[in-house]
């Protein structure tokens, strides 16, 4: 089609003109829809010297961080890295679109069922000939994290926080409490602190996800790793006692959890532990970007979940780890692969934690030197654990953990009475979003 | 539209059927022929067609898509993972979705309250707007602002009031310590409510507008005649005004419905429809928004809301159509 721009005969801007102008502009509209939907997608191209890397490290830190790796990277290599960032949220809700367009040849992505989910999908690469180099730098614990179903790596593994229960030692010290290794003690020391004023566990659940976190360490350690996977895997059932037992447990300390979570950000929660109106707070350690103050970070201090029961004791740590996926036909193969062998060495992660101290390098080869004392706690905590598990939406599939799982320990919290019908449900909902696919 | 189809050569136009208007009216039309050119015709065409075809492929495509993927499990990964699986996820919605029930009987609440308080309390305001008392513009101004605002950034304000910790309400009632603690956003007893104190907060501005254009076309002679036969302030607004109020009422029904059906914004930023505040248009977002969608399921939902609007839409729209044939 031919539009001519407007005829230098008429003089001023006649109707006929009007409209041709009002014409052209709606013909370009239409022109740029095809336009619109091809851009989206990495535009290095398949340049040998580029490795283009998706990113989901959006807040300030984590991007700066990854800045100073790729930097170093590019040093050691000659490999330019071309970072498209998107906003944390924004990428995972477009995961799915962005892997099946033209996604970059690396990515940011999350370890476990959600990496296994994308793998089996085959939106990924399988990365054996990088792990054959970097296997050595990672526990046995990161290792099985890594791989898919089909027993193929499909992760690179870079940083990692623990949950655990976080708590001020000065307010500790002052009342004279002790760290509770067992359930007994737990719920004592909860006991003890309501006696003393304090709101013994700070809680918030507005966001809906907190609150799986106390599932999972009541779930993990009362039925063990292995049950809490087959759980969250969808293979063992939610109306099963053990289940039931879980959700016993958790109303026996509901009366000690923080009033009103389900209007509260964990953010606010995190206060009333600086403020040391709360004694405990179970969450992942990243509660300590709240305190701002240095005296009060130098003062918190955590310890892992209580044991329940003796057989399975303290040995499973849940700590969600991050890092790096290759995507299904990446344009630089061998580059992305020799980036992702470089984000697996301890140096990388060395490199990465000089900038963001909130989380631990996943391998258990990294120097800990420049580490904080919680830091140092961490990365023990996590080296030292038999098993791993990462979140329930995580550990899950995504869909039922928010569609079905969100809601429903919201409903718990509101009414710990009505369990055996919530447990029903989540049963006959599971069953139905399993088998979909 | 052009009518001036005997004289061009064209043969795109030779061979488009002759229009059918009258003779006289096409004779009338001549004195226009060579105004508009082959090219103008091509602009006009372009004009017309691309937004039809936008709005074919925007709006009546991707609805019927919707329908279709109602009957199916996706999880938007692949066409060739696309399943019929029949009127399942309806059996599913209704049967085991602990969520669906609640969130039918808050849109319906929603309407309700939207129609006995802010509707009335805008029209009382827009009464007394209309009398020109002093400040006039100014009260207009106050009440209509919180329209301009967004639903989204009325979401936040409001939680700065209802946080329970940190907000004001909490905060100068001394709420927010164990005990006595008011969880304005978690508490399902509570939290619709308060949403929807804020959706009236911003309703009754719109009301208030609406009723105040549809107060200045009422005839003022009909004031004066009802002051003359002595009935009173409220005899006047009862028996006269009020009546001839009635093309604002249905515009007022329809917009209130569409609001309450459309209900999203405020109750997402708010709490994201957790426990007590669940909306059919915040489960449609759950379910197909996300790294592994259900998008089968949430277009299931999406039709039940798409089924709500047309049975409210349709018979206004068969009433407005009907009116407009008959003056």
């Amino acid at each position: 089609m031919r539009l001519s721009p407007s005829d230098p005969r008429v003089p001023g801007p006649s109707r006929r003109s009007l409209l041709r102008g009002a014409g052209g502009a709606a013909v370009l509209a239409g022109a740029g829809v095809p336009l619109l939907s091809a851009c989206g997608g990495s535009g290095s191209g398949s340049d040998p010297k580029t490795v283009s890397v998706g990113s989901n490290a959006s807040d300030a830190v984590p991007k700066k961080a990854f800045e100073t790796v790729y930097e170093a990277f590019r040093k050691q290599s000659g490999l330019t890295v071309h970072v498209n960032t998107k906003d944390h949220n924004t990428f995972q809700e477009q995961i799915n679109s962005y892997l099946q367009g033209t996604p970059d040849d690396v990515f940011n992505w999350f370890a476990g069922y959600r990496m296994q989910f994308f793998a089996a999908k085959k939106l990924a690469t399988p990365l054996d000939d990088v792990w054959q180099k970097i296997g050595g730098n990672f526990p046995e614990a990161m290792r099985k994290l890594s791989k898919g179903e089909d027993g193929k790596y499909y992760f690179v593994p870079m940083t990692s926080y623990p949950w655990a229960v976080f708590y001020r030692r000065s307010v500790f010290r002052q009342h004279g409490y002790e760290v509770p290794t067992t359930w007994d003690q737990f719920v004592a020391l909860c006991r003890r602190m309501k006696g003393d004023g304090l709101v013994p566990l700070a809680f918030a659940d507005k966001d809906a996800w907190p609150a799986m976190g106390t599932f999972d360490q009541i779930d993990f350690r009362l039925n063990g790793y292995d049950f809490h996977v087959q759980l969250m895997a969808g293979k063992a059932s939610w109306t099963d006692a053990r289940v039931r037992a879980v959700f016993d447990h958790w109303t026996e300390i509901l009366p000690y959890h923080q009033d009103g979570a389900m209007g509260r950000t964990w953010q606010d929660a995190a206060q009333t532990l600086v403020a040391k109106k709360a004694g405990m707070y179970l969450l992942g350690s990243f509660v300590a970007q709240q305190f701002t103050d240095k005296a009060d970070l130098d003062d918190l201090d955590f310890f892992a979940f209580p044991e329940i029961d003796p057989a399975y004791g303290q040995d499973t740590v849940e700590a969600p780890t991050d890092g790096f996926m290759l995507s299904k036909a990446p344009k630089n193969h061998a580059g992305a692969a020799k980036l992702l062998e470089y984000l697996g060495t301890p140096g990388a992660e060395e490199v990465y934690l000089k900038t963001d101290s909130s989380v631990v390098a996943a391998s258990d080869k990294a120097d800990t030197s420049a580490y904080s004392a919680l830091q140092k706690k961490a990365f023990t905590m996590i080296g030292n654990a038999k098993t791993l598990t990462q979140f329930m939406d995580r550990d899950s599939r995504p869909d039922f953990t928010s569609t079905v799982m969100q809601p429903a320990l919201q409903k718990f919290i509101q009414n710990p009475k009505g369990v055996d019908g919530l447990l029903s449900s989540i049963e006959r909902q599971k069953k139905t979003i399993f088998a979909s696919s | 539209m052009t009518t001036d189809t005997t004289t061009t050569q064209s043969p795109e136009a030779a061979a488009r059927p002759p229009a059918g208007p009258a003779l006289a009216k096409r004779r009338a039309a001549r004195s226009r022929r060579r105004l508009l050119t082959r090219r103008d015709r091509f602009t006009l065409a372009a004009m017309v067609g691309v937004p039809t075809v936008l709005h074919l492929i925007l709006v009546w495509v991707t609805a019927l898509a919707s329908v279709a993927l109602a009957f199916t499990t996706w999880d938007g990964i692949g066409f060739d993972s696309i399943k019929w699986v029949g009127l399942d996820n309806f059996r599913q919605l209704f049967e085991d979705n602990p969520q669906f029930w609640p969130a039918l009987q808050h849109n319906a609440v929603w309407f309700v309250a939207l129609i006995l308080v802010p509707t009335p309390f805008g029209l009382f305001l827009a009464v007394q707007l209309d009398k020109r008392i002093r400040f006039s513009r100014v009260y207009q101004t106050a009440y209509f602002l919180p329209v301009v605002i967004s639903m989204a950034c009325i979401g936040f304000v409001w939680q700065l009031v209802y946080n329970p910790d940190t907000g004001l309400i909490n905060s100068l009632t001394g709420a927010n310590e164990p005990g006595h603690y008011i969880d304005w956003i978690g508490d399902p007893d509570l939290n619709l409510w308060a949403v929807l104190v804020a959706a009236s907060w911003r309703h009754t501005g719109y009301m208030m507008i609406l009723y105040l254009a549809g107060l200045k076309s009422v005839d003022p002679s009909l004031r004066e005649a009802a002051a003359l036969d002595g009935a009173g302030e409220w005899q006047t607004f009862r028996h006269v005004v009020f009546p001839t109020l009635r093309p604002t009422n249905t515009v007022v029904l329809v917009v209130t419905v569409i609001e309450s059906l459309r209900a999203f914004d405020l109750v997402f930023v708010f709490n994201k429809g957790a426990q007590g505040t669940e909306l059919l248009s915040i489960l449609v977002t759950n379910n197909i928004i996300g790294e592994s969608s259900r998008i089968g399921y949430g277009s299931a939902i999406a039709v039940v809301l798409l089924v709500i609007s047309l049975a409210v839409i349709i018979p206004y729209l068969v009433a407005a159509f009907r009116k407009e044939r008959r003056s």
